[in-house]
């Protein structure tokens, strides 16, 4: 690819998404556009190139702007708080009055990962205590872009997807393959409900959360939305509930509303400012 | 940590030697399962890569074998195979595999299946 077709390329995807691609992230553009290079006909990143030029290319600017910012998604990633977030469920159970659902987030779902993730931790959790079968679980996914929620609905993957941080046993347990590709089990489909939102805007309307998982997501914005976004996710977290970022992030000096676990890095809870907030 | 990589394909067995030193494995390879066997008497490896068809004898049958000799129930053993249909999955699961990657796979692929079992280098020797 010439460095005139990544400008081009780069550009789009700023004009579109306000990320900024650096040239030394120009691997990503040979790997995420593959499939739409071979579908369109088109020879090279520098044809696509071109043809983003042309006039009439919106809808092809915003398929390339999608697909560049899509977060990487896939199973159980990071594996750490999928680990934390089980062994707090029995508290989150014993905690909560019989009839009420606990409630899960995946704000940031992308193409549905880490929601049947969730998913997948639960139907194992209620396996192993009974105790757990009698209370409702409800998994909300939300993500900006629309056309991830729809592959999320699905809940049919490649066999790249089921393979990275997905442990086999789980894949032969949870899902079933149809046509090459796998799908994950009606049951814990039923237990997840995808919808678009931008975290910018009001959140109030999807209600209380125990666990909340928005991971990666914050690297994308600037400081004040940051504060922004934590502050509006902190309003939504149950008062002993949990909010989980990515290995990288921090809400340390963008608020007070929420304070870090001692034990984990990146899971944080509602501060005592927060808690008398909710209240 | 050491890995028997157990394939009959050359290129299969270079792409995996690759990825596997360059996150510090020693490596030794076998072009099919008796010779896998025969390299096991110069000691059991930490893990096994392991293709399903090969000649003289296939993956399966090596396994079984190997899950069948004293000592043979340390290595851990990652299949690797254009094998993906589910029950031919679950067929190496029963005969002993421990995780599954499903060809064509890569570096990511790959380096998450070996954390699965718990044999990265540095994670658990």
């Amino acid at each position: 690819m010439t460095s005139r077709a990544f400008q081009i390329i780069a550009g789009v995807v700023k004009e579109r998404s306000g990320i900024v691609l650096m040239p030394e992230q120009s691997y990503l553009l040979e790997t995420r556009l593959a499939a739409l290079l071979q579908r369109l006909g088109l020879g090279s990143l520098d044809v696509l190139a071109a043809r983003l030029q042309s006039p009439g290319s919106d809808g092809l600017a915003q398929e390339v702007a999608e697909l560049l910012t899509t977060n990487e998604s896939h199973f159980f990633r990071d594996g750490k708080p999928f680990d934390h977030v089980r062994a707090q469920i029995p508290r989150l159970h014993r905690a909560r009055a019989p009839g009420l659902p606990l409630r899960f987030w995946s704000a940031a779902c992308s193409t549905g990962q880490e929601a049947y993730s969730l998913a997948i931790l639960i139907a194992e959790a209620q396996e192993a205590d009974p105790a757990l079968r009698q209370r409702r679980f409800e998994i909300l996914g939300t993500d900006l872009t629309r056309s991830v929620l729809e592959r999320a609905r699905q809940g049919l993957y490649t066999q790249f997807e089921v393979q990275r941080g997905l442990p086999v046993r789980m894949l032969m347990k949870h899902f079933t393959q149809v046509e090459g590709r796998w799908r994950i089990h009606d049951r814990l489909r039923q237990l997840c409900r995808f919808e678009q939102a931008n975290l910018l805007q009001d959140l109030r309307q999807f209600g209380r959360f125990d666990v909340i998982f928005c991971r990666n997501v914050l690297i994308y914005f600037d400081p004040p939305s940051k504060t922004r976004v934590l502050e509006a996710l902190a309003a939504q977290l149950a008062p002993d509930g949990l909010l989980y970022l990515g290995a990288a992030e921090t809400a340390l000096g963008l608020t007070d509303r929420l304070e870090p676990l001692p034990e984990i890095r990146g899971v944080y809870r509602p501060s005592a400012a927060a808690r008398r907030a909710i209240a | 940590m050491e890995c028997l990589v157990v394939d009959d394909s050359a290129v299969v067995r270079k792409i995996a030697r690759r990825i596997l030193e360059k996150h510090g494995f020693r490596v030794r390879e076998a072009a099919d399962g008796a010779a896998a066997l025969e390299a096991l008497r110069a000691g059991m490896p930490g893990c096994i890569l392991l293709d399903r068809n090969m000649p003289v004898m296939d993956g399966l049958a090596f396994l079984r074998a190997l899950r069948g000799i004293p000592g043979g129930d340390r290595p851990r053993v990652i299949m690797c195979t254009t094998e993906t249909a589910q029950e031919k999955i679950l067929e190496g699961l029963e005969a002993g595999a421990d995780e599954y990657v499903m060809k064509p796979f890569d570096e990511a692929i790959l380096i998450d299946k070996l954390a699965l079992v718990g044999a990265l280098p540095g994670a658990a020797e």
